[in-house]
């Protein structure tokens, strides 16, 4: 029973957050985050020195990544401030190509020296391993881009912000909680600046500043009574954006169904704390639902993850092909159901497109970790399987000559892989709010936020909770209910796919820990997409006595 | 070298000591050296080494603490790393459950070293690797392996006089054998401290064979079925029970834990009364450190005993809050057994099914601990004692509680995950839906 990875803080889900080791470096003080670090001209003489050795000890490819990762954690719980953590982490990552295998080495000691030795390594372990390499790598050409650099839009870094007005935000939706009858509530913040630079031996250099921001809570209500406790956790999502996102802006919140307020690209930590406890309190004496079929309305920061389950994960191209075999697991939409061109993996309304461009999501980079630049191509386009997520040693096997663009490493000293981009169902092309979508269903439910999860090892049989789920009856949305978990398969729910509401209602859902590889790596990805409906989907009860 | 020797160790952390000038100073250190390598389509896809080493450094200045660490450890670095945490201690609020230090505790010596673990090479990794590729090839099956080796060190000092020191090795080894077909999956697991006691032949073909037997899965109706649990799928299930054996979320009112009108559950039977769960650092079998992070002697400790609640883990500060001794969390758990092989219990069951492991494993619902998951890699239904046909796969929602209240048999324990766990026969095991996953 090792959770070697992990590092378990307390009390923020249902069980607990689980924060993967490498999400945290070298503990620094935090003046030392608005340290500038190396300037682009000595990155790319030390980048040169790794890509020089590399190709003087034989390699016919080579790239290298200086890392540098800055990270802000704040937890709290009810009145006290449990931690305040700033990390970095430095180094550099070198990946080669020699006989036809990939070898990659990583250092800490960014010095000419330090830099050559990584590199050495880097190209030994690709001839060893060359011995035994049976798929010689064929990498999609890609264009040189010479010196170029890219940002993430952001409008306040979280190092300019001071630590105590952090602080003191999370305190105050807090302390709301517990007066709207919270018995507890935990707080995080969580905020990540990657500083990476890129230069292979295509030509490239490119210098990128990625932001990401993820404020969220768990708000407990009990009953000491009858021995009864319900959670209810925020409604944000994290995002590729700066300190800004904690702003609460009115014109970005979006008033949903009953009482409840959804946050688009401004979200208000105060208000939505407030509403977590009374929500908490009314899900102790909620019924219970029946089990049966039902027509479901999912909330785009509820479907967001139903997406990245069921769509983005076994679109993955390494996964198709078996390179995850052990761990993650493989796929059902395998390479014979995207040839034939006629798959439907669900309605002709699903439109679901992959972009690494989108603004605000997080995994927006003007490059991916291989130095091919960003865009966004269709995965399903009016219900039929169209194409892939791959990079630039996996195009081949689809007969494409360009990569989409998806390569990430979680950090300097990680191997970058195939990654999942963003992946996201396009709204509705005619005008519908959620209460147009409501007013049509006679027996449904609809989820908001998101709970349990799990999927298969190929992804067909899948099963979610969510945060917050209340009954439809004749058009309209009635009680709050307890209990629902529906089930379904991947290519049936999709199918199931009835009627998207419209642009105005598109909104983001994300993670911060997308795991795949082994040894284990984290991406942060979004989802987006407006509230949908499927028709005839199965709920379970999972209400239990022990 | 990551890997430092105690008396070396002592001596980095006495000098940084001798730099603290806070009100008290905690030192942490450990290292690492890891190996691994991974294969997949019956090629090696990657292998890397990773050597780490950290010197971590706590100041406190009344309640308030700063923390500070560091990679290198010569006496100009350690002088910083603990200025840069008296600095930082000195900046911070008050954390009102700040503990003082612990004084110098008993530890006894700790089994969790082997030096044949220490000296694997990549040639042994790609050895492994290829006793899994050639035999899977001869049967038209696929091999997805992974290994991960590593040794290390980890050592406690502070300015009242505690010093522990510990050294451990570690090798964790998966594979997933498919048949090229892909209609048949068969996987095994295997964790040592000792790599002498690691056969990778063995282990292998016995993926192997899962995943031949597998072909041709035949779809029954979900429902509540009569389970035999191979260890490493009830290990899933059990390591999210063991982890929610938490006094402060017992006491606060929010675990399966807490009881109807405050209180909690301690001292009640919560499961049947042949459930006896302890955990014990020197167990040959699953060796862990016996102290804990904040420096605690980790001793023998039952957790359920005949079926009762016996003990909740204590932090200190929860211990002195509720006036009782600290417990700390352990770092393995042994379940009782019984002397039935896997074959005898098949043989003893009329209807049933055999389950390999389980995927996926979430909570839905932490006041019942309910989990959700599916079956993988191997799951065959058993008429009249005899495994009679693969079956497709199954979705299940259940509580080990509910399971262990379930309880029909205890078979052979086995070694998973760090920790001892034994066969189990279950009756009435919820699975709610199929999966066409293989």
């Amino acid at each position: 029973m090792k959770r070697r990875d992990f590092m378990q803080l307390a009390g923020l889900g249902t069980g607990a957050i689980m924060l993967p080791t490498s999400m945290w470096g070298k503990e620094i003080p935090v003046e030392a985050l608005m340290d500038p670090g190396l300037d682009v001209a000595s990155k790319k003489k030390l980048a040169d020195v790794a890509l020089n050795t590399a190709k003087s000890l034989g390699a016919t490819y080579a790239d290298t990544r200086i890392g540098r990762y800055l990270n802000q954690y704040v937890f709290t719980r009810e009145d006290k401030v449990q931690n305040v953590v700033n990390t970095e982490s430095f180094g550099m990552g070198i990946r080669v190509i020699a006989q036809g295998t990939w070898g990659f080495a990583s250092t800490n000691d960014v010095s000419p020296e330090g830099i050559k030795k990584a590199t050495e390594q880097a190209v030994a372990i690709a001839k060893a391993n060359s011995k035994i390499q049976k798929e010689p790598v064929v990498l999609a050409p890609v264009d040189s881009y010479g010196e170029v650099s890219w940002k993430t839009p952001i409008r306040k870094d979280f190092k300019d912000v001071p630590v105590s007005e952090k602080v003191d935000l999370l305190l105050k939706a807090n302390s709301a909680a517990m007066e709207n009858g919270a018995s507890f509530v935990n707080s995080a913040l969580f905020m990540v600046n990657e500083q990476k630079y890129f230069a292979s031996t295509e030509g490239s250099y490119i210098d990128q500043d990625v932001h990401r921001i993820w404020p969220t809570f768990g708000v407990t209500a009990i009953d000491q009574s009858k021995g009864k406790f319900k959670s209810r956790q925020a409604l944000s999502a994290p995002m590729g954006m700066g300190y800004e996102y904690m702003d609460g802006l009115a014109s970005e919140k979006i008033a949903g169904p009953g009482d409840l307020q959804f946050y688009r690209y401004s979200y208000d930590i105060v208000e939505d704390a407030i509403a977590a406890a009374k929500q908490a309190k009314e899900m102790l004496t909620a019924k219970s639902v029946d089990p049966g079929k039902y027509t479901m309305v999912l909330d785009p920061n509820h479907l967001g993850l139903t997406i990245h389950e069921s769509v983005g994960h076994p679109l993955e191209l390494d996964r198709v092909l078996g390179y995850e075999a052990n761990y993650a697991g493989t796929s059902f939409a395998t390479l014979d159901k995207w040839k034939s061109k006629d798959f439907e993996y669900g309605s002709k309304l699903v439109n679901i497109v992959a972009d690494k461009t989108q603004p605000h999501s997080l995994g927006a980079v003007g490059y991916d970790d291989e130095g091919v630049k960003t865009k966004k191509w269709d995965l399903i386009r009016n219900g039929v399987l169209v194409n892939y997520e791959a990079i630039r040693d996996q195009v081949h096997m689809l007969d494409q000559k360009e990569s989409h663009g998806c390569c990430y490493a979680q950090s300097w000293n990680d191997v970058q892989f195939q990654r999942m981009p963003n992946v996201s169902l396009e709204a509705g092309k005619e005008k519908c709010s959620v209460n147009d979508m409501i007013k049509d269903v006679e027996k449904g439910i609809y989820i908001a936020g998101r709970g349990s999860y799990s999927i298969d090892q190929q992804r067909y049989n899948f099963q979610f909770g969510g945060t917050v789920f209340y009954e439809i009856r004749d058009g309209k949305i009635g009680e709050m209910l307890n209990d629902v978990a529906y089930q379904s398969n991947t290519q049936e729910f999709w199918n199931s796919c009835t009627k998207i509401c419209d642009k105005d209602d598109y909104r983001m859902f994300g993670s911060f820990f997308d795991g795949k590889g082994q040894p284990s790596q984290v991406s942060a990805v979004s989802h987006g997409c407006s509230t949908t409906r499927f028709d005839n989907v199965n709920v379970i009860n999972t209400g239990r006595n022990i | 070298m990551a890997i430092f020797s105690k008396e070396e160790a002592k001596k980095i952390m006495e000098k940084a000591l001798s730099f603290s000038t806070a009100d008290s100073c905690e030192i942490n250190m450990g290292g690492s050296e890891s190996g691994n390598i991974r294969y997949a389509r019956n090629t090696v896809s990657t292998s890397g080494h990773q050597s780490n080493q950290t010197l971590v450094v706590q100041a406190s200045f009344g309640k308030k603490t700063g923390t500070a660490t560091i990679d290198e450890f010569t006496d100009a670095a350690l002088e910083r790393v603990v200025k840069r945490a008296e600095e930082l201690a000195k900046l911070s609020p008050e954390n009102p459950e700040f503990m003082e230090p612990l004084g110098p505790q008993q530890y006894a010596d700790s089994i969790t070293y082997q030096e044949s673990t220490a000296k694997i090479t990549p040639e042994y990794r790609a050895n492994v690797a290829e006793k899994s590729i050639t035999p899977a090839m001869k049967k038209e099956v696929t091999a997805a392996g992974f290994l991960d080796d590593s040794a290390g060190f980890s050592a406690l000092m502070n300015s009242k006089g505690l010093f522990a020191y510990n050294q451990s090795t570690n090798l964790d080894f998966t594979v997933t054998m498919r048949t090229n077909d892909g209609t048949g999956s068969g996987w095994v697991t295997r964790d040592y401290n000792d790599v002498n006691k690691f056969d990778a032949a063995e282990a292998s073909q016995i993926a192997i064979e899962k995943a031949l037997m597998s072909r041709e899965a035949k779809a029954i109706e979900p429902g509540k079925y009569t389970v035999i649990l191979e260890p490493a799928a009830s290990e899933d299930l059990l390591a999210n029970l063991f982890y929610s054996l938490n006094a402060r979320t017992a006491d606060e009112g929010r675990s399966f834990m807490s009881k109807e009108g405050g209180g909690t559950k301690l001292g009640q039977q919560i499961v049947d009364e042949r459930v006896n769960i302890w955990s014990d650092p020197l167990n040959p079998l699953v060796p862990s450190s016996t102290w804990n992070g904040d420096g605690l002697p980790v001793t023998k400790t039952s957790w359920i005993e005949n079926g009762v609640a016996k003990n909740l883990a204590y932090s200190r500060y929860w211990a002195e809050k509720q006036g009782v001794e600290p417990v700390p969390f352990p770092g393995n758990a042994i379940m009782d057994g019984g002397s039935a092989s896997l074959e005898d219990m098949i043989k003893d069951t009329k209807k049933g099914i055999l389950v390999t492991r389980f995927w996926y494993i979430r909570t839905v619902d932490p006041q019942t601990l309910l989990y959700t998951g599916l079956t993988r890699d191997g799951t065959f239904y058993i008429e009249n004692g005899r495994i009679k046909h693969p079956i497709k796969n199954f979705r299940f929602n259940e509580s080990p509680i509910i399971m262990l209240n379930n309880l029909e048999t205890l078979g052979q324990q086995v070694r998973v995950n760090g920790s001892l766990i034994p066969y189990m026969k279950i009756r009435d095991f919820t699975f709610t839906s199929l999966s066409d996953a293989v």
